[in-house]
């Protein structure tokens, strides 16, 4: 008998926090999966953020770091400034990365460190109990916008990959989502290639998870799914922002 | 010990992290201490050190919490504004116990406040200034010889303890140049540091640097842990200096730039025949108050000198135990004080023309 | 015994080198030094002033309130420092730039036209070392060998060609007291 699908070594077999059918898991596997097929679990540093993930050290089989709320950028460019041969990456929500920690971000994008980010958006503040985000839809209700997103009030919802695009120095930028599996399998080829632009090219690389949180958008885990495909992908839409010069 | 050389109070700070292995940098600019990072761009690439400059004081104290998790000696520095900046990442670099040296060349506050010298940041270093039960090493240098000594001294300390230190300057010491010479370091060996992140290759347990401690009976337990090392540091490493206070009926007590005026007060209060002597604390935590409750045995009076509204004196308080009379003066703003202005009040103290 | 100097003038006159060359002579003589600078937001253009100590013993404050020698490079720099000199003391004035007579009778006046002098030389800008020659000659503070081999020691190596130049101006100083 021969074994077709196993847990990825670099993935704690343990069981998470983590809502029933939050996608966090998927995005999880994922980077196992790559750190594995790239073989360098033995030298990898993860970051961790205040969030949903705030744990995630718990779920990988890798030395981590918890960061405060947004620095992770900046505590990844401490390790990798300090250990310039380990692969670091960060795993941090919209919150995160997109609110309380844009400085970082931007200036570790700016400068092109050698990290990996893997930014997952779900639209809402999740761990502490589902508030408005800068990623919030127009007209989305949430804890902190119980009528609906105002634009007028709160501005329009921050497209990262987008505005990352424009810097010179990140070597790879992309969308991806996990609401299916054909974007499953494309969500694990962007990952993959986010590290492997670190391992190789000593380049930034950003990829922008499109992610579910089914009890805070108060849907079932399949309406979750849905509602990502009709609302977050008409307004994130997916694809490669930034590739590398030689692929182009 | 090398040669004497007469260098910026700044710059001797920066020469001597790089003595003490400091491989990482990462600042923000700011007056007064603008030279300490001028001075490591040029020095650190010649050496193959690293030298960032940061996007912000906030995200240089967590490339610092970053580096430090990753085993290696780092310093980052400011000046006041700048270090309120930097307190959220001290406390999580004090729960999480890592290792680094935090530079203060404190100025006038509150606020923006001003660039010139001063010491109202007293509290903040002393007593907090993040959240959290936490402390800081705080050492008070008042020469830039002395910089250079405590400077090397606080990364050994930060290592032992794995805790932050911080070198308490202010812009009058960093703008300061004094004859140095530096220790010859080519032959110490570092700590060894288990539990950094440098990657599981599964000949340990998986490392994590972190604060986070949800149940809350470990939380307790954590904070119990950091306690036992504060009592330690409590115990072994209160540090201080007096100057003619075995015979002195009035003795000044003072740190950093402030403890130089007060010396040279003293000198002209003795020519009068007033006798005065000083204490001057190295260690502004722990604080060094068992040799100064020791100068309270005599009946005597003492009097604090600081560039604040008064902070420290509430610490001398604490070690006198209010058996004898404390006086304060202090000048604020960015004013140093003269040590005219400091006899002065010495003669109206021992002419009995204050209330303690 | 212990000196203190305040050097005084606009920004760019070299006020601040003259004060590190006078601290690095007498360190090398195996004297105690202190140097402070005043420091402010203004880059370029503004007063400067810096205060140096030389003395036989560790030196307690870095400040002065009154000084026992006052440079004076300009006419505000005379305004603002005329005063805390110490009595007996000495105030050295830049008298191609300063327009009045000094207020002062008790300190000994030092008139030194470091500015023509340094025009004289080909270089306006050694107008802060002929000053400084005129206050070793006037306080014996150091030697004269002192002061030239400091500043042969810390000139950056582009600037050594001025070093005969700068003696010049200490010499023309000296002998202007």
């Amino acid at each position: 008998m021969r074994l077709v699908f196993d847990r990825p070594q670099s993935l704690a077999d343990v069981q998470t926090h983590y809502c029933p059918g939050c996608t966090h898991g998927i995005i999880h596997r994922l980077i196992a999966e790559a750190i594995d097929e790239l073989d360098v679990a033995d030298r990898t540093i993860g970051v961790a953020p205040v969030g949903c993930a705030v744990l995630a050290y718990n779920y990988f089989n890798l030395d981590f770091q918890e960061a405060a709320h947004g620095r992770a950028p900046a505590v990844a460019t401490g390790i990798k400034r300090a250990l310039p041969d380990r692969v670091v990456f960060t795993y941090q929500g919209d919150g995160d990365l997109a609110s309380i920690g844009t400085a970082e971000i931007i200036h570790a994008a700016n400068r092109g460190e050698a990290i990996t980010v893997v930014y997952v958006n779900n639209t809402v503040y999740g761990m502490t109990g589902g508030q408005m985000a800068p990623t919030t839809l127009p007209g989305q209700k949430t804890t902190t916008s119980p009528y609906g997103r105002d634009t007028d009030l709160a501005g329009y919802p921050i497209r990262v990959a987008e505005m990352l695009s424009t810097l010179v120095a990140p070597q790879y930028i992309a969308r991806v989502a996990v609401n299916s599996a054909p974007n499953i399998q494309k969500a694990k080829r962007a990952i993959k290639k986010a590290f492997e632009i670190q391992v190789n090219d000593n380049g930034f690389a950003l990829v922008e998870v499109l992610s579910t949180c089914p009890t805070n958008w108060g849907l079932t885990p399949e309406k979750s799914l849905r509602w990502l495909e009709e609302n977050m992908i008409p307004y994130y839409p997916l694809g490669d922002f930034k590739v590398p010069k030689e692929v182009e | 010990m090398s040669e004497k050389l007469l260098m910026r109070g700044n710059e001797a700070l920066g020469e001597a992290a790089l003595k003490a292995g400091c491989q990482l940098y990462f600042a923000y600019p700011i007056t007064p201490q603008s030279e300490l990072p001028e001075y490591l761009s040029r020095r650190m690439p010649e050496i193959d050190r690293v030298f960032l400059q940061a996007e912000s004081e906030i995200a240089a104290i967590n490339m610092v919490y970053g580096a430090a998790g990753a085993g290696v000696r780092v310093m980052t520095s400011s000046s006041s504004p700048g270090i309120s900046l930097k307190q959220e990442g001290l406390s999580y670099i004090a729960g999480a116990q890592l290792p680094c040296v935090i530079v203060n060349m404190s100025r006038g506050g509150p606020g923006l406040g001003s660039i010139q010298p001063a010491q109202s940041d007293y509290f903040q270093a002393t007593k907090g200034g993040g959240h959290g039960d936490y402390h800081l090493i705080v050492l008070a240098p008042a020469s830039v010889q002395e910089i250079v000594d405590l400077t090397i001294l606080a990364f050994d300390l930060a290592d032992k303890y794995r805790n932050p230190v911080m070198i308490m300057g202010d812009g009058l010491l960093g703008q300061m140049m004094e004859p140095v010479s530096f220790p010859d370091r080519s032959d110490v060996v570092l700590p060894e540091k288990p539990w950094a992140t440098t990657g599981y290759t599964g000949e340990r347990p998986k490392n994590i640097i972190r604060s986070l401690e949800l149940q809350p009976e470990r939380l307790e337990a954590h904070n119990q842990k950091l306690q036992e090392k504060y009592a330690d540091m409590i115990a072994t490493q209160k540090r201080s200096d007096e100057y003619l206070t075995d015979d002195a009926d009035i003795v000044l007590i003072a740190f950093g730039t402030v403890a130089r005026i007060c010396r040279s007060a003293i000198d002209m209060a003795r020519e009068k025949g007033i006798k005065a002597g000083l204490f001057r604390p190295i260690s502004l935590w722990p604080f060094p108050d068992e040799s100064l409750a020791k100068l309270g045995d005599k009946e005597r009076t003492f009097l604090t000198v600081e560039m604040s509204c008064g902070q420290m004196i509430e610490d001398v308080k604490l070690a006198l135990e209010c058996r004898r009379p404390v006086h304060f003066y202090g000048r604020v703003g960015g004013i140093v004080p003269s040590p005219e202005e400091v006899l002065d009040k010495i003669e109206q103290i021992v002419a009995g023309r204050c209330e303690a | 015994m212990q000196y203190e100097f305040i050097f005084a003038g606009f920004g760019g006159q070299g006020v601040l080198l003259m004060g590190q060359m006078l601290a690095h002579a007498a360190m090398d003589e195996g004297k105690k030094v202190s140097w402070i600078p005043s420091y402010g937001p203004e880059m370029r253009g503004g007063t400067a002033n810096c205060t140096v100590i030389v003395s036989e013993r560790d030196i307690g404050s870095p400040v002065v309130g009154s000084p026992s020698c006052v440079v004076a490079m300009n006419l505000p720099s005379l305004d603002k420092f005329e005063d805390v000199v110490k009595p007996g003391g000495v105030l050295v004035i830049n008298s191609s730039l300063v327009t009045r007579e000094p207020k002062r009778e008790d300190v000994t006046v030092v008139k030194v036209p470091a500015t023509d002098m340094a025009n004289e030389l080909g270089n306006v800008r050694v107008a802060n070392m002929v000053a400084l020659g005129a206050v070793i000659e006037a306080t014996k503070v150091v030697a004269p060998d002192s002061l030239v081999a400091a500043l042969k020691k810390n000139l950056p190596p582009h600037r050594q060609n001025l070093l005969p130049l700068n003696r010049e101006a200490i010499d023309k100083g000296r002998s202007s007291v």
